[in-house]
């Protein structure tokens, strides 16, 4: 799960504060090559009609040669061949330039976009099979980097690194050849120049990677303290933290400022350097040349050629820094895509799935907590080992204190982690031998976050069961007490909830998440504090429901209000991670035991 | 049916129709106007680098026609030191263009970043609850990049290209103006097609830019709802919806790319078939003899040179019109209204009795349909100084949204609200809301220190002893000691992930311990359990009784803290009185506080 404290050594922090998860060496080439490499067929056809392009375009000169030596004799001797052939010719190199440019860009597009859309896809189903506590502490603003900005940096290295890296291939391969077919001494010199610009290559590299996986964390960093902001801007209305948000944005906007400039500046330095070398070469093979040519060892129009070619063969090293530039940041932005995708899921699904037995009789499931103990790798909580059976169709409730440990029982129930040790079972099943789907059908966890996501209300009960018809919709929420109020909305049903429910009040989403949760018609139905914003009519309407709707099931209650507890065929009281009272309400409180001191502050609350 | 929702749609009308770039791009004059010298000079020095890479060639040829040919030893020296002063020269301007605008354009992308920041932070809640967070975000990442590339390279290449195609024209003219009018034939052509690209291709790219607004937007819900998907295993569906609005970017992104395609073929072949035309021309003249194959070569040769510039032309505008489009994207925003200000009256008479008083407050959301009934519908309420009132209500009632017409996070549409007889739409906001404190319905951290998170709620006088006492109020003191670095343990989004029943307990203390004047609390102990409860009610009622407060309430164990309660009812003030009273006479609070119906069955 989120475990990243691997063997190896690394820099002191959290490598989520510092957001550098670790990858295993060679992860983000790996990560590249299995992104393209079911595209291989398509890059290499759009090699080939760049390739074939490029000739095209090349032919220009040629023809005129040929218009001049061959067309303008043959013009004046009569024969108007020649100069049909000229235009025809480069009519046609013109349209086969202009048709591959147009195939080029559009094939290139195409693998560019399948690959965006396959890492996206990766990202974003991989974020969801990570753990709740993995995203406590990556946040939502870090995933929103990596799958927009970090995606991004990919896309400008896809749309324009093809054909700047094929231009540059091609333009160094082609005219060194030329260079040492016209003289081996020059190209010689040509090919010696290459060194370093070599060396020059790999500094760049080393440094811009260096500058862009700063940026690429610095952005981050932004994008988390805006997203924060945005999402709590009442607090930080009524708190009036506008100022100090100001300046702590400004210090997290001033670190991507400067890696930003930090960027462009290397790139000046890598043009410079390069453009140096170059030019101290086409002068240095000029020279030469000349000289060769003064002792007689070069033919003059020899010389004449190369001193053509060689300012040609340094024509794409800027469009190779360009490549370069991109290829740097794509590839700090792959790492960090890398790092987590490399991050294990904490619960993994199973391979070899599992059917639970059909249902006997009852909708309701038995569970069987079988010697599990757990404890965060984080820290925090920890459960002993115990032994727990619900049978089938037994509303338990649990209290206890904060911390007493029922927030972990009801998240190993709902497979939310796995025990450290022992199993959690559903009618005999390990839930760990379940595929979700099934899973889901067992069980169901209704939490105190009531989130709604964007999108109509209707398609938040729906999440409940996405096959649900709007009459199975609009039972679910009558059944809860819930539909009143959605009625009275500007759309009714469909009314679109925008930015997490803002129009809706705490109240009436832990309303619609209990209608998903009726929607979903789980064996075994767990609430976790699910009812804590309900006034007590709505508290009365879940308990109508779950004596008549979800009647039969087996539910686990976790809820401060007692009334809520009353109504359970079970109590168990929690403390420091253990059980430490196990009966029937009416049994408890005649014992002087914590249930009955509870239930007495309770009654002693309702006062009325 | 999506099987979990997307963001359907942009939340803003997609932009004005007149879809001027140039209008839009101009926009961006303030933030560059602070580096404007930088960047001419950079232009500026981009025409003088591209100048000397034509003049290179010309050294080269003189070199190998002259000394070379004469066998001048001392005159190829000389060449070959002119040659690599030229390429030095070239190097480092090609380099200090880069360098000049390094920094300043990394400013501009980052102030436009601050100030959009900043208006978000200072514009309405009602704004807020409109734009899904995702469509901010992106303008102010992936937008305001391609503002920064714009003003990197299209806006000097375009004015460099375009001084090299011009002067490029006026050599071709000068060496045959029959050939050079033919070259210039495709001009019209050419610059209608690009005006309808540019119209097109900014359209599409809205719409993508727009999608990856939404796209963020449901990244950052996917994570903020995870425990639901989970709780329901609905990752692979929420994966598939994911998918297909990723896929309808990739389709909104080929539709660009199929633009640009088109465009750069035309850019390509037009100018190319002009110069077929002129090499047939020029050939069939030097055959007649009007012109010499000389010349002829040097016009074409200029002519193919061109090629470059004119060819860039394509993407440089499609970059241009992707920048507008973000530019105006930023605008959208940048543009709304900020909650207006009171006049500078900061101190008005006091009027009447003290206290908060409510006069025939009426509030609607501003985007509300004209039908729909108003959500508080002639409020008439007063606290008197020092009391607590209970605000009971059934669910959806309005009672949230009357404690946030109070600090003004929202505005009343109409009457007015007084704290000691001071209108607070006449006060200053930061006033307001320096007197007035509040505790969410849902307890917000920010990523920040425990200490930090609850002093934000006291002046910066505050200090270790508010901290603890505020603390014990809440009845955090003995979670928060237990933490692994006490009140300075980071918590928040990027800290430890506190259980609902210790945020709100933090929120509480937070709206407790700069002693306000008035006290906002919204369902203020509902996630804890019954001991701690009593505690807490037990200390808030020593700081209720030295405040003026509005708590609103769901069960009488709350009630209880106050002196009167306020029933509120479909947006109207249905009775006010003690809990008893009310218990007495009103079957709706009755109901509220029991759950149990009385006689009438109406749900």
């Amino acid at each position: 799960m989120t475990d990243t404290t691997t063997d190896r050594t690394e820099p002191p922090g959290d490598p989520f504060d510092r957001d550098d998860l670790p990858s295993p060496p060679g992860a983000t080439a790996a990560l590249l090559r299995s992104l393209l490499s079911t595209h291989r067929a398509r890059v290499a056809f759009a090699a080939l009609v760049i390739l074939v392009k490029e000739g095209a375009i090349q032919a220009g000169p040629l023809l005129v040669a040929y218009a001049i030596d061959r067309g303008v004799p043959a013009f004046r001797a009569g024969d108007h061949g020649p100069v049909v052939a000229v235009a025809l010719g480069y009519l046609l190199c013109a349209a086969l330039a202009g048709a591959l440019q147009y195939v080029f860009v559009r094939g290139a597009a195409r693998v560019n976009q399948d690959v965006l859309l396959d890492l996206r896809g990766r990202i974003f189903r991989h974020a969801q099979v990570l753990s709740v506590d993995f995203h406590e502490r990556y946040t939502s603003g870090r995933l929103i980097s990596r799958s927009t900005t970090d995606v991004e940096s990919l896309q400008e290295l896809l749309s324009e690194g093809l054909q700047e890296l094929i231009g540059v291939v091609l333009s160094f391969v082609s005219i060194s050849l030329i260079l040492l077919w016209l003289d081996l001494g020059i190209g010689a010199v040509a090919i010696a120049s290459f060194l370093p610009l070599h060396l020059l290559v790999r500094l760049y590299q080393r440094r811009a990677g260096a500058v862009y996986a700063e940026r690429s964390t610095a952005i981050a960093g932004v994008i988390v303290k805006f997203a924060e902001t945005m999402n709590g801007i009442r607090p930080v209305r009524a708190f009036r933290r506008e100022e100090v948000n100001d300046k702590d944005f400004a210090t997290l906007n001033h670190r991507h400022e400067r890696s930003n400039g930090d960027a462009l500046l290397e790139m000046a330095r890598y043009v410079v350097g390069s453009r140096l070398v170059a030019n101290t070469a086409v002068a240095g093979m000029c020279l030469w040349g000349a000289y060769r040519v003064a002792s007689g060892s070069l033919e003059l129009g020899v010389l004449a050629a190369a001193v053509l070619y060689m300012r040609r063969l340094y024509d794409p090293i800027d469009r190779l820094g360009m490549f370069l530039n991109s290829y740097e940041s794509a590839a700090a932005s792959l790492t960090k895509i890398a790092g987590l995708l490399a991050q294990e899921p904490g619960v993994p699904e199973t391979k070899a799935p599992k059917e639970l037995p059909a249902r006997s009789g009852t909708p309701g499931r038995e569970v069987t907590f079988d010697k599990v103990s757990f404890a965060y790798r984080t820290g925090g909580e920890i459960l002993p080992a115990f032994d727990l059976t619900i049978p089938p169709g037994q509303t338990v409730a649990v209290v206890g204190a904060t911390g007493a440990g029922k927030s972990t029982l009801a998240k190993l129930l709902a497979r939310f982690y796995d025990p450290t040790d022992g199993a959690v079972r559903l009618d005999g099943v390990d839930l760990r031998d379940l595929a979700t789907p099934e899973l889901r059908r067992g069980v169901v966890m209704v939490t105190q976050e009531a989130f709604l996501f964007s999108g109509t209300v209707a398609e938040n009960i729906a999440i409940g069961n996405p096959d649900a018809s709007r009459q199975e919709i609009e039972a679910a929420a009558r059944a809860i007490g819930a539909h009143e109020f959605i009625e009275n909305l500007p759309d009714g049903y469909d009314t679109d909830v925008r930015k997490r429910g803002g129009r809706i009040s705490a109240g009436q989403r832990q309303l619609v998440a209990f209608a998903r949760a009726l929607l979903a018609d789980p064996a075994v139905l767990i609430l976790d504090e699910a009812t804590s914003s309900l006034d007590v009519p709505g508290e009365r309407a879940v308990q109508r429901a779950m004596d008549t709707v979800l009647a039969g099931r087996t539910a686990v209650v976790i809820a401060h209000r007692l009334s809520t507890v009353e109504v359970a065929d079970r109590v168990l009281v929690m403390e420091a991670g253990r059980i430490v009272e196990d009966g029937t309400p009416s049994d408890l409180i005649t014992h002087e035991g914590r249930y009955a001191g509870l239930h007495q502050a309770w009654r002693e609350s309702l006062v009325s | 049916m999506p099987e979990i929702p997307v963001a359907p749609e942009p939340p803003a009308p997609a932009a004005a129709p007149d879809r001027s770039a140039v209008r839009a791009l101009l926009r961006l004059w303030p933030y560059v106007r602070p580096v404007r010298r930088r960047l001419f000079t950079a232009a500026f020095v981009a025409v003088v680098a591209s100048c000397l890479s034509l003049v290179i060639p010309l050294v080269l040829k003189w070199l190998v026609d002259g000394p070379v040919a004469d066998r001048d030893p001392g005159g190829v020296w000389l060449g070959a030191l002119y040659l690599l002063l030229l390429g030095i020269t070239e190097a480092v301007l090609f380099g200090f263009r880069r360098w000049l605008v390094a920094r300043p354009l990394a400013g501009v992308e980052a102030r436009m970043r601050a100030d959009l920041y900043g208006r978000l932070q200072r514009l309405p809640i009602a704004f807020h609850d409109r734009w899904a967070s995702g469509q901010l975000l992106s303008r102010g990442t992936t937008d305001l990049m391609l503002v920064r590339m714009f003003l990197a390279f299209p806006l000097t290449f375009l004015l460099v290209n375009g001084v090299t195609i011009l002067a490029g024209y006026v050599l071709l003219l000068a060496q045959d103006w029959s050939l050079g009018l033919v070259l210039l034939t495709p001009v019209i052509p050419l610059v209608i097609v690009c005006s309808v690209f540019e119209g097109r291709y900014g359209a599409v790219a809205r719409r993508a830019q727009d999608q990856v607004g939404d796209l963020t937007t449901v990244v950052e819900e996917s994570v903020l709802g995870i425990r639901i998907v989970k709780g329901f295993g609905r990752h692979r569906s929420q994966a598939l919806a994911f998918r297909d609005l990723a896929s309808t970017l990739r389709g909104t992104e080929l539709a660009k790319a199929r633009l640009l395609a088109m465009i750069w073929a035309v850019i390509t072949v037009v100018p190319e078939l002009a110069i077929g035309a002129a090499l047939v021309l020029g050939t069939v003249q030097v055959a007649d003899g009007d012109l010499s194959a000389g010349t002829l070569v040097a016009f074409l040769s200029t002519a193919m040179a061109l090629r470059w510039p004119v060819e860039s032309i394509g993407f440089l505008l499609a970059m241009s019109q992707e920048a507008a489009t973000a530019t105006e994207r930023y605008f959208e925003v940048m543009d709304a209204d900020e909650e207006p200000d009171a006049p500078a009256r900061s101190a008005t008479p006091a009027e009447g009795p003290g206290g908060v008083r409510f006069e025939g407050v009426s509030f609607r959301y501003p985007d509300a349909p004209q039908d729909a009934p108003p959500v508080l519908d002639g409020i008439d309420l007063h606290i008197r100084p020092g009391e607590t009132l209970a605000l009971v209500g059934g669910t959806g009632s309005g009672k949230t949204t009357l404690t946030a017409l109070v600090p003004r996070l929202h505005e009343a549409s109409a009457g007015r609200i007084l704290l000691d007889g001071e209108d607070i739409a006449l006060m200053e906001r930061d006033r307001l809301r320096s007197l007035v404190s509040m505790a969410f319905e849902e307890p917000t951290l920010f990523s920040a220190s425990v200490g930090e998170n609850v002093l934000m709620g006291a002046g910066h006088e505050a200090g270790e002893p508010e901290l603890r006492r505020a603390l014990g109020v809440a009845q955090a003191d003995g979670f928060v000691d237990r933490l692994p670095d006490g009140t300075g343990t980071q918590v928040g989004e990027q800290g430890l992930s506190l259980s609902g029943g210790q945020r709100q307990r933090l929120a509480l203390a937070r709206a407790v311990v700069g002693r306000p004047r008035f006290l906002i609390l919204d369902d203020p102990l509902s996630a804890l359990d019954v001991h701690t409860e009593a505690r807490v009610e037990a200390a808030l009622r020593e700081v209720l009784r030295e405040t003026t407060a509005l708590v609103v309430a769901h069960r009488p164990s709350t009630v209880m803290l106050a002196d009167r309660v306020a029933l509120l009812s479909r947006g109207r003030i249905a009775a006010v009185g003690t809990h008893q009273e009310l218990l007495r006479t009103s079957e709706e609070y009755a109901w509220l506080m029991s759950g149990e119906d009385k006689g009438t069955e109406d749900r």
